[in-house]
């Protein structure tokens, strides 16, 4: 039988009025185009333009350390070991009077990297993954789904830590641990969106015209997806940095003779009470790093895909 | 009800199985002989072929992991070499010291996140709303051994507030916790308030008030009791977060947890120690979420009667 | 003349967006009689569910009421204090909305729900209370209600749960209640007995009803008066004979005219050409003009106002008052 709604539906549709029948919120509503959305967001969200700006800031600074700096990142001044922030040393010197900016700058470097490279291939196996589980559903689905509550199941930095032991220090371990321990939470929203996208009508139609399903899911289903998959990288980098540098932090992540900040912070950890901004100064820089990350994902977020959740 | 939470058990059974494959295989796909890894270059021959017989080393692999699981089962995770004692007398010793850390942060992190996400909220694009959202964003986005090491500096080693480490006292935890927790209240802050948001658009809201309800009323009995479903689950999701902080809070405050003696035995790399301690969070991190999903389904009724 | 119960004059509501100010109710006055159902009509979007809210005091963030009077028994309710406004709302004058289906919170029982809305207002035990919600389910046509007093809303059809809601909104007695669209949501057949509970309740406690919806035929067979809305503003108003019989405005007489009749179905379905104008940006001069087959130059530089042609019927359109004014 069919719903009031329905009829009622369509005869709005035949009077001439908007279908949905929210003519006051669609007088009020704004056009969808990306450009558009992103041009909403600059307009009214300045801390997210604010935080990419940011970030490629931080990106170029890594790129360009040696020409910015006097020092490199080995050199020492065994004359001024130690010393408190100065107009020589804007952010002072460690143990062996190595400049900490300059560490700090070539630091950026690894701690960049391992926020990128590990997402990148955890938002690929994610996707990958989540894109067949959703699709094929059955048994594969069981199967992939509870490979991924297996990997949630983990406290993350354990999960990272066994691996570390198995793979050996370095960094491409690293990237490999990140990688492992991410791809899960992504699997399960490209799963979840999916799922919904596989009931719709025109994937449904598309179905019903003997489309192959590998295209289907190449034409209408990655597209839709990628939305929630832009902000879910933005939120995952800051948390592969935050990764890593728990793990240098532990000492089984990033060794010398190679640095990061996670690493600095170990290593400045023990001259906290007289040199405080040995490792003061790194989590900083992480912390700075992490909120832009999550401040420009936020934005994204309520511009592209106010449906994901804090997660 | 009573057959969706029995599913759930069942499920709970299948990731445990796997997670202890898991980390069985992890632990023994070490490039080269795990014995000489974890006892050096430079162990003598007999303390190897002690050591490899002593963990079925040279039996077949699938011998190997039908001991390893009966010994699970019975609770028996071997024997750290390091500290020569039995690793289920070692968690005995380190758990409680865990739990301490990780309640009390959870405690502080769970009541002030709620609080603060209500407040922003109902004001919503108020100043208390940027305030406590900026505040929030900043609490998911410092390190944990940042906190750890800034109140540490000024709270404890500036001002002689409390103990710099050692937690002789339940005081000397305070700070370790508020170290812990400072992620997790963010992070409960911010669903707490989108979801609590969305809640109040609800229909439902507008029959309350209709009703003639306060404005008070209406939120704490029909906007959260809605609002907190989720959070629920973020709460559960959220021990395991708070075990992985305790790795570092552990280590920077010198408690003798759990995580710290995960810590050491991946430096010692004894390998008894390392599987016993991973494998005793994990199961923790499960059982967490498996309660959390039967709370859930009492709490929403939809879910209880349905499918 | 009748004694009124409810009396609206000029009130305006606004929504204060970004973008601008959308005078979603504009310059609206409208008379509820005790015992009466009075109904408003129109397109979705022309301010008739803001109209309600605006009584109801549930308007969202940013809307508010700007202007005008709502004197309920002469006391002018926009004065009242926020606290003072609570007491009304459920005990004098009460709501049922359109979707049964999110309008009952999922969680709570709907008995509990229900109870909650007499022990709001009233001093009385638990189970004093329950009894009293047994009594009303019992007399909104709810089957074995010892047992759906128990049961969550997803447990119930959507007619049951919407007898459900007019029990809350009957469980205090009050004196006007006002039901935006509430059979919208519903099959046919449910409809048909929901209109006729509503009617009765009306009929038999002396209660009166404001009745929104976009169907005319449901208000034909429900009110008494009727008022029709275009875009913020009453356009026509009349007794429901006068007004369907003898309509002037050109919108009712397309909004009649888009209605099935079995007996001579046309050959094309009549529409309204066009769409609801943006309220934020209305044209100039008449709202509907631009959709009006009998438009005149005048119609788009002045706005007509409400001229009175019989008794209780006012319309507002140049087109009326000109004729009017050539027969005299």
């Amino acid at each position: 039988m069919k719903k009031k709604k329905e009829i009622v539906e369509e005869l709005l549709a035949q009077t001439g009025e908007n279908g949905s029948g929210q003519a006051l919120e669609s007088q009020l509503g704004e056009s969808d185009t990306f450009k558009d959305k992103m041009k909403r967001m600059a307009s009214s969200n300045k801390l997210a333009v604010f935080s990419g700006i940011l970030i490629l800031l931080f990106i170029l600074l890594a790129a360009l350390a040696p020409v910015l700096t006097p020092y490199t990142s080995e050199e020492m001044d065994l004359l001024a070991r130690l010393s408190p922030p100065s107009a020589k040393h804007l952010l002072g010197t460690d143990e062996l009077g190595r400049d900490v900016l300059t560490r700090l700058l070539y630091g950026a470097r690894v701690s960049l990297a391992v926020g990128i490279v590990p997402t990148v291939a955890s938002m690929l196996i994610g996707v990958f993954l989540g894109m067949i589980s959703g699709y094929v559903g059955g048994i594969v689905d069981s199967v992939i789904m509870r490979l991924a509550d297996v990997v949630l199941s983990f406290p993350s930095l354990l999960l990272a830590m066994v691996i570390m032991y198995t793979l050996g220090d370095g960094i491409s371990s690293i990237f490999i641990a990140l990688a492992i321990t991410n791809w899960a939470g992504v699997a399960r929203v490209v799963r979840s969106e999916t799922l919904s996208l596989r009931e719709t009508e025109y994937v449904e139609a598309a179905r019903s015209m003997g489309v192959k399903d590998f295209t289907i899911i190449l034409r209408h289903v990655l597209p839709n997806c990628i939305p929630s998959l832009i902000v879910l990288f933005t939120l995952d980098v800051p948390s592969a940095i935050l990764s890593e540098s728990s793990l240098s932090f532990l000492g089984i992540g990033v060794q010398l003779p190679n640095s990061s900040w996670g690493l600095m912070v170990n290593l400045g950890r023990t001259y906290l009470y007289n040199a405080p901004w040995l490792s003061l100064a790194p989590s900083a820089a992480i912390m700075l790093v992490v909120l832009a990350f999550n401040f420009l994902g936020d934005g994204l977020r309520d511009v592209l895909d106010p449906h994901l959740k804090d997660s | 009800m009573i057959k969706s939470i029995g599913k759930r058990v069942v499920q709970t059974l299948i990731v445990l199985f796997c997670v202890s494959l898991m980390i069985f295989i992890l632990l023994r796909i070490v490039p080269g002989d795990a014995v000489t890894t974890m006892m050096g270059e430079h162990a003598n021959a007999e303390t190897i072929a002690r050591l490899t017989a002593e963990m079925n080393l040279d039996k077949p692999i699938y011998v190997q992991f039908i001991t390893y699981i009966k010994d699970i089962c019975t609770g028996d995770f071997g024997t750290s070499y390091t500290l020569n004692k039995p690793v289920t007398e070692l968690l005995a010793v380190a758990f409680p010291n865990t739990v301490k850390l990780a309640l009390l942060a959870a405690l502080i992190a769970w009541v002030i996140g709620i609080i603060c996400g209500i407040v922003a909220a109902v004001k919503k694009d108020g100043i208390l709303d940027r305030l406590f959202m900026g505040f929030s964003l900043l609490g998911v986005s410092v390190p944990v051994f940042m906190v750890a090491m800034v109140l540490q500096y000024f709270i404890a080693y500036k001002m002689h507030w409390v103990d710099i480490s050692g937690v002789k006292k339940w005081t000397g935890f305070i700070l370790p916790a508020v170290a812990l927790g400072w992620n997790s209240a963010g992070s409960i802050a911010r669903l707490t308030r989108s979801t609590l948001v969305e809640v109040l658009q609800e229909d439902y809201i507008d029959t309350a008030k209709a009703k003639g309800l306060g404005r008070g009323a209406v939120i704490l009995f029909h906007g959260l009791r809605n609002a907190m479903l989720p959070v629920i689950t973020m709460m559960a999701l959220q021990i395991s977060s708070l075990l992985s902080g305790a790795v570092i809070t552990e280590t920077i405050f010198s408690i003798n947890g759990i995580g710290r003696l995960a810590v050491d035995a991946i430096t010692s790399r004894d390998i008894p120690l390392l599987q016993g301690t991973v494998l005793f969070t994990t199961v923790i991190v499960i059982v967490g979420n498996l309660i959390a999903d039967c709370l859930y389904t009492v709490l929403d009724p939809r879910i209880r009667k349905g499918a | 003349m009748e004694e009124l119960l409810l009396e609206m004059n000029h009130l305006k509501s606004c929504f204060f967006t970004r973008k601008g100010v959308v005078p979603a109710v504009d310059d609206v006055s409208i008379q509820v009689p005790k015992g009466k159902i009075v109904g408003i009509v129109g397109e979705s979007g022309c301010g008739k569910s803001m109209t309600a809210k605006s009584i109801m005091d549930l308007l969202k963030y940013p809307g508010r009421v700007v202007e005008g009077e709502i004197l309920l028994d002469g006391k002018d309710l926009t004065k009242l204090s926020a606290r003072e406004r609570r007491k009304v709302r459920g005990e004098e004058v009460s709501m049922i909305f359109q979707e049964p289906m999110t309008s009952l919170n999922p969680v709570v029982k709907v008995g509990k729900q229900v109870r909650e809305a007499i022990m709001i207002h009233q001093k009385i035990t638990k189970s004093e209370a329950r009894e009293r919600v047994l009594e009303v389910f019992r007399q909104v046509g709810i089957s074995e209600p010892e047992k759906r007093y128990e049961c969550y809303p997803h447990e119930l059809s959507g007619g049951l749960r919407q007898r459900v809601m007019i029990a809350m909104a009957m469980v205090c007695r009050p004196k006007l209640m006002i039901a935006d669209e509430p059979t919208t949501a519903l099959d046919v057949t449910i409809e048909a007995q929901i209109l006729k509970l509503i009617k009765e309740l009306c009929d038999t406690t002396g209660m009166s009803c404001l009745l929104i919806s976009h169907n005319l035929g449901v208000i034909a067979q429900m009110c008494d008066y009727v008022y029709v809305m275009y875009a913020g503003k009453v356009v026509e108003q009349g007794d429901v004979y006068t007004l369907f019989d003898h309509p002037e405005h050109p919108y009712t007489r397309g909004l009649l005219a888009s209605i099935i009749r079995l007996e001579n179905l046309p050959e094309r379905l009549s529409t309204i050409p066009g769409v609801v104008p943006n309220l934020m940006h209305l044209p100039e001069g008449c709202a509907f003009c631009r959709r009006c087959a009998a438009a005149m130059e005048r119609c788009q530089k002045e706005r007509p106002g409400l001229y009175e042609v019989g008794e209780g019927h006012h319309v507002r359109c140049f087109l009326t008052e000109e004729r009017e004014a050539a027969h005299e």
